[in-house]
């Protein structure tokens, strides 16, 4: 029997199937290739991925104190997720005692269950929300949709996402797959529909867009009762509440409205406002590549006569319990999604988010999504694998999650849980067997290496030039845009036996 | 010194060459290389593709075979990473704290070409002559996972007759990845069109790389576009053991 915490125990439940956006409906690599063959995309987000991180890197090398501030913010994060159970605890405590009310879902369908009863004791049809990923992940406006109340996002990016019909691609710029030109059509053919018209002589100019999208929000924002949010942080010692921002749509939400839920993955908390101190320079300077973001709203439960006079909290497990279960995957939770890892990712900068089927695509992605879900059945099992293992996500981590190590991790278990779910060994792992075999045997791989040469001939068939150009699978995929070189005629441990150190002074 | 080489499978099979440049440096240096017929490969293709529990025998035969040694010293930046950050792991999941000692000792003496000659040995110009003009990629692992920093640059930067050129984008992936190459072909080959083509801006002739598996991927990249290696104008790949073996012939 396995043990957790000590106890005798079954690992805690992953995220349901079938429910949110935490895995996509076919592997990454056949994803990937369909985007790889949108060239618009790529110029799209190559363009954009380029200017953000370097941004970000500018003004990232301009704080003296980086390497401390992210080992304190990895640290912070790690004092959080080993006493959960206490900061939820005290969270609750204090949101309550502050006015507010606390609502525990342990997945995306309880959660969206607690939110839809909520909006609809209020009566409203209509919602107004704050950029959230929590919300996303878990399909909040599917399920809101089901019960026949609208819920209107209101950033900027997620507003040309969801007139289009489309899904977010990216963690911070959910639009970054499309251009101007593209988002002024959007504007032009969906906005009546969901409001406010855009002027038909609305052009690319971002000034021009920007302003549509302010006329067409600010009567939601008028027009709310309700607003629905995520949230960055909370604060256990006080019951507050964070949200940073770059538009003021927040703000607008999170003030305006009457009713205010907000939906929150449980691993967001910190302990005290001290700790803000750190994130809110490392959180900044990570996502957009400024040294402040330009909105911090913040809130403690309910105050009578100012702001939302009813606030619910729902804080969301959705396999984050089963995430923290593992010790070599846990640290994954100390993400605060600032998408620095998404930026610098060679494979994300080509296939764009989508091609992970999660929310949370890219780097951080690849480890989080497959957790959440749990590698067994569905596709998030291909995302561990989604990764050269370049490292420079590691790298640019404000929290310094050791995503390559994790990914390698990942591997591990998606590979094992094939072994045990299959009585009859995959290809793959017949392969690698017999090559494991052969290279922890004393004399075997020697012969085997020796004996690597007597593949040359095949290279008159296969290939010209001493390279082999069509190879069959799985060597194909290497072939089909690369050539692949032929053994050499003698191998190293060859000619070392046969002249020892002498080849070092002799000619090559 | 008492120096062992650590071959790695790829270049003992496919480029033997960068073994026996290894070794002319370091005996033009003066050290004595060993090199241990028992040893394998770093286990690295097993752990990174899944296949753990097939890795950990290669990883208690790699402290087995280099622990005599003062030394060990391979052309590969990411076979020594994987010394370096994986078999710690590995004696931990599926060995004994005896093993994992044993295992620290011998990753703390495993270095790549640059880091022995620049910081334990204490060289950057190892007498080479090299009349190309070259350009450099940093791979990434060399780069990320061991810090070799500038050591590679300066060590060609003190080759005789070298042009070396700035690689722009240098710090980004080729692309291969090891079975990446294979799970993941079509965004290695469009990481690979990317490289390649930062590497033509370059006018080299030559891309110089640390590691083998990178340069075949690349090599094999560059072969595919521009025809025969040995065709006028075309871009050879070259390792950076290669480079600094290189002398001036009598005349």
């Amino acid at each position: 029997m396995s043990t957790y915490l000590g106890l005798p125990s079954v690992r805690p439940p992953v995220a349901p199937a079938g429910v949110g956006l935490l895995s996509g409906d076919r592997p990454f690599p056949a994803a990937a290739k369909d985007a790889l063959a949108n060239e618009q995309l790529r110029r799209n987000l190559g363009a954009a991925t380029r200017t953000i991180r370097t941004k970000r890197a500018k003004v990232v090398n301009e704080v003296p104190d980086w390497a401390q501030l992210r080992a304190a913010g990895a640290a912070i994060k790690d004092d959080v997720l080993a006493h959960l159970d206490e900061y939820l605890i005290q969270l609750e405590e204090q949101v309550v005692a502050r006015g507010g009310v606390v609502h525990w879902a342990r997945d995306a369908t309880e959660a969206n269950r607690i939110v839809t009863d909520l909006v609809q004791a209020t009566g409203v049809r209509d919602v107004v929300k704050v950029k959230s990923m929590a919300t996303q992940e878990i399909g909040l406006n599917e399920a809101l949709a089901e019960a026949g109340i609208s819920a209107w996002e209101t950033d900027l990016a997620e507003l040309i996402v969801q007139l289009a019909d489309d899904k977010p691609s990216h963690i911070l710029v959910p639009a970054i797959h499309r251009n101007r030109s593209e988002i002024r059509e959007i504007f032009l053919r969906e906005m009546g529909r969901a409001g406010l018209a855009a002027d038909p002589g609305l052009t690319d100019d971002p000034k021009a867009l920007a302003e549509a999208a302010r006329q067409h929000l600010r009567r939601k924002f008028l027009e709310a009762e309700v607003a629905i949010s995520g949230a960055n942080f909370a604060i256990a010692a006080t019951g507050t509440l964070a949200v940073v921002e770059s538009e003021g749509n927040g703000r607008m939400c999170l003030t305006l409205p009457r009713v205010l839920i907000t939906v929150m993955g449980v691993e967001k908390l910190l302990p005290t406002w001290r700790d803000l101190e750190v994130f809110l320079q490392l959180l900044p300077r990570s996502s957009t590549g400024e040294r402040m973001n330009p909105y911090t709203s913040m809130w403690t439960g309910v105050t009578p006569g100012d702001g939302p006079q009813e606030f619910h909290l729902v804080l969301l497990d959705n396999g984050r319990t089963a995430t923290l279960a593992d010790p070599r995957g846990r640290s994954a939770l100390r993400c605060i999604r600032c998408s620095a890892c998404l930026n610098v990712c060679p494979v994300y900068e080509r296939t764009g988010g989508h091609a992970y089927g999660s929310v949370y695509p890219g780097p951080i992605g690849a480890v989080l999504s497959p957790q959440l879900t749990g590698v067994q059945g569905g596709f998030n099992a291909s995302l561990p694998f989604a990764s050269s293992l370049c490292g420079a996500c590691y790298d640019v981590c404000p929290v310094a999650i050791d995503i390559p190590s994790m990914l390698v991790h990942l591997r591990s278990e998606v590979v094992d849980a094939k072994a045990a779910e299959h009585r009859l060994p995959t290809p793959e792992a017949a392969m690698m067997r017999s090559v494991g075999w052969l290279m922890r045997g004393r004399r075997r791989w020697p012969l085997a290496v020796r004996a690597l040469k007597l593949a040359r001939p095949l290279g008159r068939i296969l290939g010209r030039d001493g390279r082999i150009s069509v190879a069959p699978p799985p060597l194909s995929a290497w072939t089909a845009d690369r050539d692949l070189p032929l053994p050499a005629p003698e191998s190293f441990r060859a000619r070392w036996a046969r002249d020892g150190d002498e080849m070092g002074r002799g000619k090559p | 010194m008492k120096i062992a080489l650590f071959i790695t499978c790829l270049a003992d099979a496919m480029f033997p060459e960068v073994g026996r440049a290894t070794v002319r440096i370091l005996e033009r240096l003066g050290h004595e290389v060993a090199f241990p017929a028992a040893q394998t490969c770093c286990g690295q293709m097993h752990v990174n593709t899944g296949y753990q529990e097939q890795a950990f025998p290669l990883v208690e035969r790699f402290a087995e075979v280099f622990e005599p040694y003062d030394a060990v010293v391979a052309p590969s930046g990411s076979c020594v990473g994987s010394v370096r950050h994986q078999h710690a792991m590995l004696a931990d999941r599926f060995g004994s704290p005896e093993l994992r000692a044993r295992v620290d000792a011998v990753a703390a003496k495993t270095y790549e070409l640059s880091e022995l000659l620049v910081d334990v040995l204490g060289v950057t110009d190892v007498g080479a002559y090299f009349p190309h003009k070259v350009t450099y990629h940093p791979t990434c692992h060399s780069l990320r996972m061991l810090r070799v920093g500038e050591k590679p640059l300066r060590l060609l930067r003190a080759v005789r007759g070298i042009d070396l050129v700035e690689l722009p984008d240098a710090e980004s992936c080729c692309g291969f990845g090891g079975t990446f190459a294979l799970k993941n072909a079509d965004v290695s080959a469009a990481m690979l069109t990317d490289k390649l083509d930062r590497v033509t801006e370059t006018g080299a002739t030559q891309l110089c790389a640390s590691d083998s598996s990178c340069l075949m991927h690349l090599g094999g990249g560059l072969t595919r576009r521009q025809g025969p290696a040995d065709s006028p104008n075309s871009i050879k790949t070259v390792h950076l053991a290669s480079i600094l073996a290189s002398v001036e012939e009598p005349s």
